[in-house]
């Protein structure tokens, strides 16, 4: 931590916000200032970033930077954890995901997740699917029906299962269960899905389709991905932001995080001399 | 074991002389291959001998053995009631003891000596009868010989002489229908003496029942309401009650004659001493000539014993008979247990593992619970008779039966019975569902929690589903623990012979209040307790084999649910 040399780090994204017209759409999700301990150890340092609606916003990182803890603040899974405490905000589509008045419960129905290790649950595959509307207290048939092959249809999975729905969902391939999992994830429609490393489970032929969804699927949704995969994020997104040691280094456009880079961190990352 | 060797050769030098292939020592610590393999393989001899043990002498007691007529040399001291003829199976052969002091001359060989059962306890006074085998003159299987199982004195060994029927006649035993006869007389006794049951416990047992009730109507009303004997209500009462009374008598009448019409029927037989003794075939269960049975008669025979042992009632202090109430009791035990036990001890857990804060006070608890299970099992018992029997019972018998005469909740009783044994086993039950909880992956519940789902609904849709199989092994554990245990049982409603079942086709059908019997402490009743401990052996093997066998069969039926549920819940990563 103490090597770390001093970034103007609010700098670069406040510049790239200022160079392009302001709209609500670009403030989707807003960070404002947000830090972030376990315990007594600090591992997010005022993070300011925007993300904009509908749009797929790549975290990239080495481990441990902070990218999937800052993801798990969007829906609140990092209060599980005991002795967890922040100061700033997060907004979603203007509102503070930290609002007394919001249940947590209302907040993850609108923002749906994606894990890094498939995780369905031991149930058939149409239960797996309308998890989401059960606990809500849906049990119309035809009502459930429709999300089943709504979800299933978003998730590029309905023409592989259509025809054994209730089988078990343990008995799919890994890239299908990430798949079913994405049809869990935007069973309730959020307007965000969060997906942390959801490829790093799968091969490559997997992680491609998993990929193309993704490109489909943001036209509907706001899609934040954490990613270990460089490839993947310069394929799959279109803003990238680059984190290291719970800092946000630099925030921008996904190619000019690539080709050119501002930070020289940024592009030791990039190319592979740090990691 | 076997692997041992293999491996420290595969790790020698490949060009090693075979001199040097001496000096090469074994990997530190494969010693102690050995010797985890000899602690494992002595277990496993020790429990295959016990259960192989149980498993021959509990068999061999329905085994018709062959009788043996037996010639004692002339100077035997060996005889019975004078006579030096004996029938009997044999029960035992072993070398004879010693009298201390007397040492064994050279050349001298080491006295070998039987154990006959020689039946006709009534006749002879005796059941057993230990004969050295120098002593026997000549052996012999007569092929008419029979032996009886009767209702009372055990056993009976002899040769049928004749047949007493109800018009008088009589039947000599050579007679060519003489057989079919007997065993049609013995069939119809059996009947009567269902039918004399059936009035008995059914009928008559309905009107005591209510005649009890009248009685204490009438006493409520004379003590509380202060009612003369000349009220109009008591006079009703007691005009219900004489009717009632005179009902009963009808039936006793009833039964008296029925059983004399089953007296009337006789069999006359003398047995090995030359005696002859004649008895209502009534007292006769059946008979059998065991000399003439070829191996699939006998494995018949054995069959027809077997299934009436774990049918029928105990007879004779429960060294006759079947033992169903047992088994019964025992099956019915086990279940109110498991029914206590379980969501007692899936609340406790889920508590303790998902809401309670953990720290130093839920780490007591924790370690607290766990050594409830080493607490000896008496003091389970204790604490049942004086919580539940004497607390809650007689607070229960205060409130609702203030009238009786007898406590009803106030004693022993299957219900405090199974509530102690839960309260044995709910630490079982606690740790092995706390463990099953803490190996749900954590990617399922963030799953849910991220689907929107609340703590609850995240444990009891998800976690609790996929930890199904680990709370059944704990209601296994539990099983096992509960369904042998003894010592607690016989301080809260476990008896030596109870009238009837606790449940049965008397409304409310489960009486919970009821006395109940249980294999184990049929075991210990029957090897302990009993005034004729000999004839009692083979039945205390048969009982525990048994026992052996319900425990099984319970663990089997909680491994098979849990097999289905580990096939439904199965989890990809484990």
């Amino acid at each position: 931590m103490a090597s770390v040399p001093h970034i103007q780090m609010p700098h670069t994204s406040e510049e790239g916000a200022a160079n392009r017209k302001p709209s609500p759409d670009e403030k989707f999700i807003q960070v404002k200032d947000l830090s972030f301990w376990y315990g007594e150890k600090q591992v997010l340092f005022d993070l300011n970033l925007d993300i904009p609606k509908n749009k797929v916003t790549a975290f990239i990182g080495p481990s441990g930077c902070g990218k999937s803890t800052l993801l798990r603040n969007f829906n609140r899974l990092n209060d599980l954890v005991e002795g967890v405490r922040h100061t700033g905000d997060i907004t979603i589509g203007g509102r503070s995901i930290y609002d007394e008045k919001l249940d947590v419960i209302t907040l993850r129905k609108r923002v749906g997740m994606v894990f890094q290790k498939y995780n369905p649950f031991p149930k058939s595959i149409y239960e797996n699917v309308i998890f989401s509307k059960r606990i809500a207290g849906v049990n119309k048939k035809s009502e459930l029906d429709e999300v089943v092959v709504r979800s299933l249809q978003g998730a590029a999975l309905w023409e592989e299962v259509k025809d054994r729905l209730h089988d078990s969902a343990l008995g799919l391939s890994g890239g299908q269960m990430q798949r079913l999992c994405i049809a869990r994830a935007i069973a309730n429609d959020p307007p965000v899905l969060l997906m942390d490393e959801p490829c790093s489970a799968l091969d490559p032929i997997a992680s491609s389709k998993i990929e193309e969804l993704i490109h489909e699927l943001k036209d509907r949704y706001t899609i934040v991905i954490v990613t270990h995969n460089m490839q993947q994020a310069a394929r799959v997104s279109d803003r990238t932001a680059f984190f290291y040691l719970g800092k946000l280094i630099e925030y921008d456009e996904t190619e000019n995080i690539f080709l050119h880079p501002r930070n020289p961190q940024t592009e030791a990352y990039v190319s592979g001399s740090i990691g | 074991m076997a692997a041992t060797p293999e491996i420290s050769a595969t790790q020698e030098p490949p060009s090693g002389a075979s001199t040097e292939r001496r000096h090469v020592k074994p990997p530190a610590g494969e010693g102690f291959v050995w010797l985890t393999a000899m602690g494992l393989a002595f277990g496993i001899i020790m429990i295959l001998g016990l259960l192989a043990l149980i498993f021959v002498k509990g068999v061999q007691t329905f085994w018709p053995r062959d009788i043996h007529v037996v010639e004692l040399v002339d100077d035997s001291q060996f005889t019975l009631q004078g006579s030096s003829t004996i029938a009997g199976s044999i029960s035992d052969e072993r070398v004879k003891r010693v009298p201390s002091g007397q040492i064994l001359a050279e050349g001298e060989k080491e006295a070998r000596e039987y154990q006959f059962f020689v039946g006709n306890r009534d006749a002879y006074g005796l059941s057993f009868l230990y004969v050295d085998a120098d002593d026997i003159a000549s052996w012999e299987e007569p092929e008419s010989i029979m032996q009886a199982e009767r209702i009372g004195w055990g056993d009976s060994i002899f040769y049928p002489v004749s047949l007493t029927l109800a018009d008088g006649s009589t039947l000599p035993a050579d007679a060519p229908e003489f057989e079919a006869r007997l065993h049609a007389l013995i069939d119809t006794a059996a009947e009567r003496r269902e039918e004399m049951r059936h009035i008995n416990r059914g009928e008559i047992g309905h009107i005591s029942q209510q005649i009890v009730e009248k009685e204490r109507r009438m006493r409520v009303l004379r003590e509380e309401d202060g009612l003369e004997a000349s009220a109009p209500e008591m006079q009703e009462l007691q005009a219900e009650l004489d009717q009632l009374q005179q009902e009963s008598r009808q039936l006793q009448d009833e039964v008296a004659q029925v059983r004399d019409r089953n007296d009337q029927e006789q069999l006359t037989y003398r047995v090995i001493t030359g005696e002859e003794r004649t008895e209502p075939i009534s007292d006769l269960i059946k008979v059998w000539k065991p000399n003439q049975m070829g191996f699939f008669d006998k494995l018949a025979w054995f069959g027809g014993d077997f299934w009436s042992f774990m049918t029928e009632e105990p007879r004779e202090a429960n060294t006759e008979g079947g033992i169903f109430p047992t088994i019964f009791g025992t099956v019915v035990l086990v279940m109110m247990m498991s029914a206590a036990v379980m969501p007692f001890g899936v609340i406790a857990a889920i508590y303790l593992r998902e809401y309670a804060t953990q720290g130093p006070f839920v780490q007591i608890v924790r370690i607290s619970i766990n050594n409830l299970a080493g607490v000896p099992s008496i003091v389970y018992g204790v604490f049942g008779l004086g919580f539940f029997v004497y607390f809650l019972g007689g607070t229960i018998d205060d409130i609702f039966f203030p009238h009786h005469e007898s406590s009803v909740f106030k004693s022993g009783g299957i219900l405090w019975a199974a509530l102690t044994l839960a309260l044995m086993t709910v630490p079982v039950v606690v740790v092995a569902t706390e463990e099953a909880f803490a190996s749900v992956p954590s990617g399922l519940r963030e799953a849910s929690l991220a689907c929107g789902a609340s703590k609850w609904q995240t444990i009891q849709r998800v976690v609790i589903p996929a930890a199904a199989p680990g709370i059944l092994t704990g209601l296994i554990l539990a099983i096992a623990r509960g369904a042998g245990e003894v010592a607690p049982l016989m301080l809260v409603g476990v008896i030596k012979l109870a009238p009837s079942l606790p449940v049965d086709a008397t409304p409310p059908f489960i009486h919970l209040e009821r006395k109940f019997m249980h294999l184990g402490f049929h075991i210990f009743d029957l090897g302990f307790q009993s005034p004729d401990s000999e004839a009692a052996k083979p039945m205390v093997f048969a009982t525990t084999f048994l026992l052996i066998m319900l425990v099984i069969a319970l663990n089997l039926g909680a491994i098979l649910i849990r097999e289905r549920l580990r096939k439904k819940y199965a989890y990809g990563s484990f």
